[in-house]
């Protein structure tokens, strides 16, 4: 290839990358002998283990050789360890969902005294930020590093940088695993990483905006492609909100603890500042990238509108950092600040439809691709449940609705036709997408993208639908009164009458688990190339396509 | 077409962002650290003993708040149910918040005194030993293992880096102040009343020797909501309407 003939003799990451490894590992070395806190030499231990495999790989990968990655058109290696990555945490984060859905079914079967780290407090986060963060932020760089290039038409910027990026997050992931098993945690919801770990994610992710914008400006092709706007406001605004909302004052350095540098009621709405667009920036912004790119290439067709795009794109982003007030209605937040949260999170319904409706018209003419292609399908699924619950939401920020909403089941409930309809679907898709056309094999079987599809869409029926039940109902009994005057029930009573819907909706995320196992196995199969002559067509049209 | 300008420019598309989200954050976030009112004055709220700061450390560490709010809405109901509804300044030393989300099980913003030491040690024991409905976890560790408060100075110091009013004595006699509260036969429980007036001093888990976690916890829990004088705090004055 011409670019890689005329990369300089000199680049800065074959010493940035090094130099990372190395000073992490003097970091830990120093923890581990130094600290008196028995979590943070376990921490440390964890960090050093996973430097010194990352050390070790870097050396047999580039010193003194050209590694494979580097002699492809595209940077495409680090996407498929992304690739793997991605279904390896998608596996673990929703197994540990449907291990603590079972916690409060039976308790006195999956809960063990003597086990501290098996409690619900402590594994509840394990499988949020497993889901969310290992899951989708994998799934996230791995497209986003796919998409960049081709629209780009350039190789990843910055070589061994784009490993650096991979590997340092995963080191992040695990660092925050171990740690809330631990009981290392900073108690705000989606941000509890410690203040370690969270200075390490902060110096990944600049890596990755250094890779990425590199990238952008490095391309030959004159205009930067919507699906890289998505992509480039997720990195961005996430890179601001992480180190806004994670501002604390260490116990010492030698410990784990650290106190928030803002208190009570500041620190609840710069928190929900962050959670919400956590939602907004993570789980749609970057997740709306890949839309942008697999949805159109998948259907072989352009994107509906390129103003509705523009018009998506500068309002969501506008509207969406608004909103996070409304997590906190009714509460101690000032009154302005509430109102002001609803009425943005009201007008999100617009832009969030927007998008939907840029999507889902993209397959005009190509709608009979539903029938044969269940990948497609897949992704055009997850926008109707994008679209559901993006109206969902806003309903749920009027006042009087979060009134009854607010602390029920109502809210998990929601977030899971987000999170497994819309995220997880729009992945799978994306997966399905990927594999075959990084490894240039056709995907082993249709027809168990189909099962896959089936399966976990009950799953999710199951899912959302007990939770709604069992929310609204838990709000109405909240709130009962009875002939005297008095409220009707106790709350261990509410308590009681959830225990039916909890099982369903432990078997619904079963089946939705059921059907990621299908897709591991699938894609496995593929990368080993044990499809039969003549499967998965529309796999090789797109390659061709390429 | 100004965009084609923006979409041809990778900083300028960066530069643009920024803007566009800078603009939200700042007009709700930023008022809240200088509009008068946004807490409001109450007599009464005093920083966390080193003790119940201890206990709030595993209340944080375990998750607590994952199930349990601690933020009592202006609503009928949950006024009747739990108590008064939550102010602000009765966070205003909670770094981190710990409002919640979700009420898998009840609001904890008011349980102080509402259950004797011996049942919170009994219930988070072996929570369905005393509520059959519970779907809690147990937690009977935390009275078999000593609380590690060796650093309770630099953790009142961290604190007050972040705002939090510890004096100097408070600071220099933390250790002490956790041990006499914990013991109220100890000769230092005078100097820890005048440090930290009206705190509730006794043995958390009568009966067991030496200060456990679950004494730290269950002292947390005990002062949870108490602090404010409601009789004295008026809320329809125009300075506690926000």
């Amino acid at each position: 290839m011409q670019a890689q003939a005329t990369e300089p003799s000199w680049r800065f990451d074959h010493y940035v990358v090094p130099l990372t490894i190395v000073l992490g590992l003097i970091a830990a070395l120093i923890e581990a002998a130094r600290s008196p806190d028995p979590r943070m030499v376990l921490q440390a231990w964890t960090f050093g283990a996973a430097m010194a495999a990352f050390g070790i790989w870097y050396m047999r990968t580039y010193v003194g050789r050209t590694p494979h990655d580097e002699k492809t058109a595209y940077a495409d290696d680090v996407i498929k360890a992304g690739v793997w990555a991605s279904v390896f945490w998608g596996v673990a984060g929703m197994l540990v969902g449907v291990i603590i859905a079972l916690q409060l079914c039976f308790p006195n079967l999956f809960y063990f005294p003597d086990l501290p780290w098996t409690n619900f407090g402590r594994m509840r986060p394990l499988h949020t930020s497993g889901v969310i963060f290992a899951f989708g932020g994998n799934v996230l760089i791995a497209t986003s590093f796919y998409v960049v290039q081709r629209t780009c038409r350039a190789r990843l910027f910055g070589g061994s940088l784009s490993w650096l990026v991979l590997w340092g997050y995963n080191i992040f992931i695990l660092m925050a695993g171990t740690g809330y098993l631990e009981g290392i945690t900073q108690s705000r919801e989606y941000a509890e990483p410690e203040w370690y770990a969270d200075i390490w994610l902060t110096l990944v992710w600049v890596c990755y905006l250094v890779t990425f914008l590199g990238t952008l400006w490095k391309r030959k092709e004159p205009h930067i492609y919507v699906a890289n706007w998505f992509y480039l406001s997720f990195i961005v605004t996430i890179a601001v909100l992480h180190i806004v909302n994670n501002l604390a004052m260490p116990v010492s350095l030698l410990e784990t603890k650290s106190y928030s540098l803002f208190s009570g009621v500041q620190d609840a709405l710069t928190q929900w500042w962050y959670g919400h667009n956590a939602v907004g920036f993570f789980l749609t912004a970057g997740f709306l990238g890949i839309v942008y790119y697999f949805i159109p290439k998948r259907a072989e067709r352009p994107v509906y509108s390129y103003r509705l795009s523009i018009i998506h794109f500068w309002s969501l982003i506008f509207i969406y950092i608004w909103a996070g007030p409304h997590h906190l209605l009714y509460t101690a937040l000032p009154e302005w600040a509430q109102t002001l949260g609803m009425t943005f999170s009201v007008m999100l319904w617009m832009p969030s439809w927007g998008g939907m409706i840029n999507g889902l018209m993209t397959l005009s003419g190509a709608w009979d691709k539903l029938r044969t292609d269940p990948v497609l399908r897949m992704m055009v699924v997850s926008l109707a449940f994008y679209g559901m619950s993006t109206f969902e939401g806003p309903v749920m920020s009027v006042k009087a609705v979060n009134a009854l909403s607010h602390y029920t089941n109502w809210t998990i409930g929601h977030v899971h036709s987000g999170a497994l309809g819309w995220v997880g679907y729009v992945s799978f898709g994306a997966l399905y997408c990927l594999v075959p056309w990084l490894w240039k094999k056709k995907l082993y079987s249709n027809a168990l993208v189909e099962w896959h599809f089936w399966i976990s869409t009950i799953g999710i029926v199951l899912y959302i639908t007990s939770m709604w039940v069992a929310g609204i109902m838990q709000g109405l009994m909240w709130r009962a009164y009875n002939d005297s005057g008095f409220l009707e029930y106790a709350f261990s009573e509410v308590v009681l009458a959830m225990h039916p819907y909890y099982i369903i909706r432990a078997l619904g995320g079963l089946l939705y688990l059921i059907g990621t196992l299908l897709m591991a196995f699938n894609l496995w199969k593929t990368v080993r190339g044990d499809a039969p002559a003549g499967a998965a067509a529309p796999a090789i049209a797109m390659e061709a396509a390429q | 077409m100004i965009h084609s300008w923006l979409e041809r420019n990778s900083i300028l598309l960066l530069v643009g962002i920024i803007c566009v989200i800078a603009i939200g954050g700042a007009v709700e976030i930023a008022p809240l650290f200088w509009v008068n009112g946004t807490v409001e004055k109450v007599s009464g709220t005093r920083p966390y003993t080193p003790l119940e700061l201890e206990g709030r450390n595993i209340y944080v560490r375990e998750g607590c708040y994952l199930c349990h709010s601690q933020m009592i809405r202006t609503l009928r109901d949950e006024v009747e149910r739990y108590g008064h509804y939550s102010l602000a300044a009765e966070s205003m030393y909670d770094h981190p918040f710990q409002w919640g989300s979700e009420r898998t099980g009840p609001d904890l913003a008011r349980v102080g005194g509402k259950y004797s030491d011996q049942w919170h040690e009994d219930h988070l024991t072996d929570p369905r030993s005393v509520v059959p409905e519970s779907i809690m976890p147990p937690y009977p560790k935390l009275f078999s293992t000593p609380l590690d408060y060796r650093d309770i100075q630099a953790i009142l110091k961290a604190n007050r880096a972040v705002g939090v009013p510890y004096s100097d004595q408070q600071i220099a006699h933390a250790k002490d102040d956790l041990q006499a509260q914990a013991d109220p036969n100890s000769d230092g429980v005078d100097a820890f009343e005048k440090r930290y007036p009206k705190a509730q001093s006794r043995d958390f888990t009568e009966g067991k020797t030496g200060i456990s976690e679950g004494t730290a916890l269950i002292a947390y829990l005990q002062m949870l909501g108490t602090l404010v004088d409601f009789k004295s705090y008026q809320a329809d004055t125009p300075e506690n309407r926000r």
